[in-house]
């Protein structure tokens, strides 16, 4: 398959998550759509790596650390993915919603 | 070290500490101490300067550095005392009459509250070491450091009585006058570290060949310009007869006795390049028989008793500064010393005449004093003839020698300073005999309270007006007594450097004589014509003609008020109107406001609304994509 689908993907993916976020007011699906972003440069990233590997003549090793990169990304996603649902859950338990608009409380 | 160099600074000590202690407790000391304090570091210091007279009385020159007072690439200015005959001889003056003063002051400032009098010592004691520092520095620094100083004080003092607009006015007038002067003098102290790298008299004067003729010229210019604004000369003259509005005592000492000759002294002191610069010297011998006759004609109308003594002051320093200009320094010291006697006793004579008056000083109202007041009558007839230069007292052997020496140079200079001479005796008694002869003019009350003054400042006129009498004799002409003018003798050491480069004006013994001899017999009818004149007819008219022309002073005050002041008040509210406000006002404001806009802008940004954080991230994040992609190559 032409790295172009790939990209196109990726992008469209990528800009789902970007208007979810702009546009969302739920938390969770703010926090999916963040989710959606980051797993949209995964894409590319891997996709860039077998892109490399295949050109013909590569070394052994070509295009590797890019997925190397993408398990750092996955590994530092899961720590923020706890991090960030235990925000969420604190913040239903105070306030008895997921709303985002009801934290602009930190301005006053 | 010897002795001299070890007590030297105990001199100018004295009357610092005086002054911290009457300055620091005026509030809670009691009057007699602070008087006795004030009175008593002086005293001290007079006790030293005597010592340290005779120690100097053989010849020799002592210089004292104490530390590097300003030390940078090849200069170092030491702080250093010069311990020679003209210093020990204007500490005697310094120190001597203002001791006499500072006891005058006590009973004279008796009135005063105790934290006011506490601060008119304070301030006469930082007078006095002020002064002090300026005659014993050893170099042009340390005295620049005494000039100033005292021309701190004199603008304290005469604006002593502060509730007064008019006296601050005239404390403001003589210290921006004093300015003019001061910034010569700096100039002046600047060329010489710009050519010799060094201020210490012993360099410069050893060093005068090093300096080229402009240089020379240019140095003596600057440091007369100075010593003009100082002792009140031609241009820079008009503050002293403002200055009266200190107390008298304060005239006596600092606008008679010591401030206004330091001028002489600094000339005196640099004698060698005065020398070597004939144009100099006929500039400042021609400013001084100007100044001369211009204060002397305006004393002639004047009716407070206290301007008519400060165009006086004026007028001598004039001769003071005509007798520099001769080449005959000795002459300028010794007219210093003689009118340091009876100017401080004329000044502190008035202050007593003020005191029985009630503070009036208007002559017009006086007359007829001295039934009232016999010490004061006599000791300031005595003042009077001896300003006058009757044959016998101090003012007659130190004026004849001015004269003899302008003879010597010019016939014209002799003329014009015989003639003010005349004008000097002419108006002295007309003071004298309007304010102590014919009959009580004031009002009923005044009369009643008329009355001698205390002890406290009846002997320190007393003194004076001895002084008066002998201080001649230290100087007595080598036509009447030969050998007899042991000043001349004893300021040798002084002036001797510059004897081969003064040109040489013998007069012969038989010519003084007739000179002597005229300018006596003409002293003498004008001043029995003065006092029968005026005791009989006083002058209590308005004056007309020529005579308001002196009565306001040739109208020289109107003249800078035109010249020179309100042209500057004008551009001044030139520029505030047009510089000030719109340009320096508006930038500032501007800045001011531009930031506090700006922040009020800014701070919409931070609305807390999460979703507009993160457009707004997100509209970052495509700039710098943009910036990446599209902009960098």
């Amino acid at each position: 398959m032409p790295i172009n689908y790939y990209i196109f993907l990726a992008i469209a993916l990528f800009c789902i998550g970007v208007v979810g976020v702009l546009t969302r007011r739920n938390a969770i699906i703010i926090f999916m759509c963040v989710e959606l972003m980051l797993n949209a440069v995964n894409l590319l990233l891997v996709a860039f790596s077998k892109m490399h590997h295949a050109v013909p003549g590569a070394a052994a090793n070509a295009g590797t650390d890019g997925q190397l990169f993408v398990f750092f990304i996955m590994v530092v996603a899961a720590a923020e993915v706890s991090v960030g649902l235990a925000i969420i859950v604190m913040m239903y338990r105070n306030i008895h919603s997921v709303d985002v608009n009801f934290l602009n409380r930190l301005k006053h | 070290m010897n002795n001299v160099l070890h007590l030297a600074y105990l001199v100018p000590l004295f009357p610092l500490l005086g002054f911290l202690i009457n300055g620091l407790g005026r509030k809670s000391l009691p009057k007699s101490l602070i008087g006795i304090i004030g009175s008593g570091t002086v005293l001290a210091s007079f006790v030293v300067s005597v010592w340290i007279f005779f120690q100097v009385k053989g010849g020799n020159t002592y210089v004292a550095n104490y530390f590097d007072f300003i030390s940078a690439g090849k200069l170092s200015i030491p702080f250093a005392f010069q311990i020679d005959q003209l210093s020990s001889l204007f500490l005697l003056i310094i120190t001597g009459v203002g001791f006499l003063i500072h006891v005058y002051s006590t009973s004279y400032m008796h009135e005063e509250k105790p934290e006011h009098y506490g601060r008119y010592f304070a301030y006469l004691n930082l007078f006095v070491f002020s002064m002090l520092l300026l005659v014993m520095g050893a170099n042009y620094v340390v005295m620049f450091i005494g000039w100033e100083g005292v021309g701190l004080c004199s603008y304290l003092l005469i604006g002593f009585w502060f509730k007064k607009t008019e006296y601050n006015k005239a404390a403001n007038k003589a210290f921006i006058m004093n300015r003019i002067g001061d910034l010569a003098f700096l100039i002046a102290i600047f060329w010489l570290v710009w050519r010799l790298d060094s201020v210490s008299y012993g360099d410069v004067f050893a060093n005068v060949s090093k300096l080229s003729n402009t240089d020379i010229i240019a140095i003596t210019l600057l440091l007369f310009v100075g010593a003009t604004g100082k002792s009140a000369q031609i241009p820079l003259y008009t503050w002293l007869p403002d200055a009266m509005a200190g107390p008298t005592p304060v005239s006596a000492l600092i606008h008679a006795a010591t401030m206004v000759t330091a001028g002489i002294y600094m000339i005196a002191r640099s004698n060698i390049l005065y020398s070597l610069a004939p144009l100099t010297l006929n500039v400042i011998a021609i400013i001084g028989i100007a100044t001369a006759l211009l204060a002397a004609s305006i004393a002639l109308k004047q009716n407070d008793i206290k301007k008519v003594l400060a165009y006086s002051t004026v007028s001598q320093l004039g001769y003071m500064f005509l007798a520099l200009g001769t080449g005959s320094y000795v002459a300028a010291v010794f007219h210093v010393m003689t009118h340091a006697f009876f100017k401080a006793l004329l000044f502190l004579g008035s202050g007593s005449v003020i005191h029985a008056m009630g503070g009036e000083q208007d002559i017009r109202k006086m007359g007829g004093l001295s039934k009232y007041m016999k010490i004061t009558n006599i000791t300031f007839l005595i003042g009077c003839l001896a300003i006058a230069g009757i044959p016998g007292l101090s003012g007659f052997f130190s004026k004849d020698e001015i004269l003899a020496g302008a003879f010597g140079k010019s016939p014209v200079l002799y003329a014009v300073g015989l003639f003010t001479a005349l004008l000097t005796a002419f108006y002295m008694f007309r003071l004298y005999a309007t304010t102590f002869r014919g009959s009580f003019r004031g009002t009923h009350e005044q009369e009643h309270h008329l009355h001698e003054s205390p002890a406290a400042i009846t002997i320190p006129l007393i003194i004076l007006a001895i002084l008066s009498v002998i201080g001649g004799y230290v100087g007595v002409p080598e036509f009447l007594a030969h050998g007899a003018h042991s000043l001349n003798t004893f300021l040798q050491p002084i002036f001797a450097a510059s004897q081969p480069h003064l040109p040489v004006h013998e007069v012969s013994h038989s010519t003084e004589w007739v000179l002597t001899g005229v300018s006596t017999a003409l002293i003498l009818i004008v001043v029995i014509f003065a006092w029968t004149r005026f005791s009989k007819k006083p002058d209590t008219e308005e004056a007309t003609g020529f005579g308001k022309v002196l009565a306001n002073k040739w109208y020289v005050d109107e003249l800078y008020d035109a010249a020179v002041v309100r042209p500057l008040h004008k551009l001044g509210g030139f520029l505030d109107n047009m510089l000030e406000k719109p340009v320096i006002d508006g930038v500032v404001n501007g800045v001011g406001k531009l930031v506090n806009y700006g922040s009020r802008q800014l701070r919409l940004l931070q609305s807390g609304q999460v979703g507009s954080y993160v457009l707004l991230m997100v509209l970052g994040m495509l700039v710098i994509f943009v910036v990446q992609f599209f902009l960098r190559k």
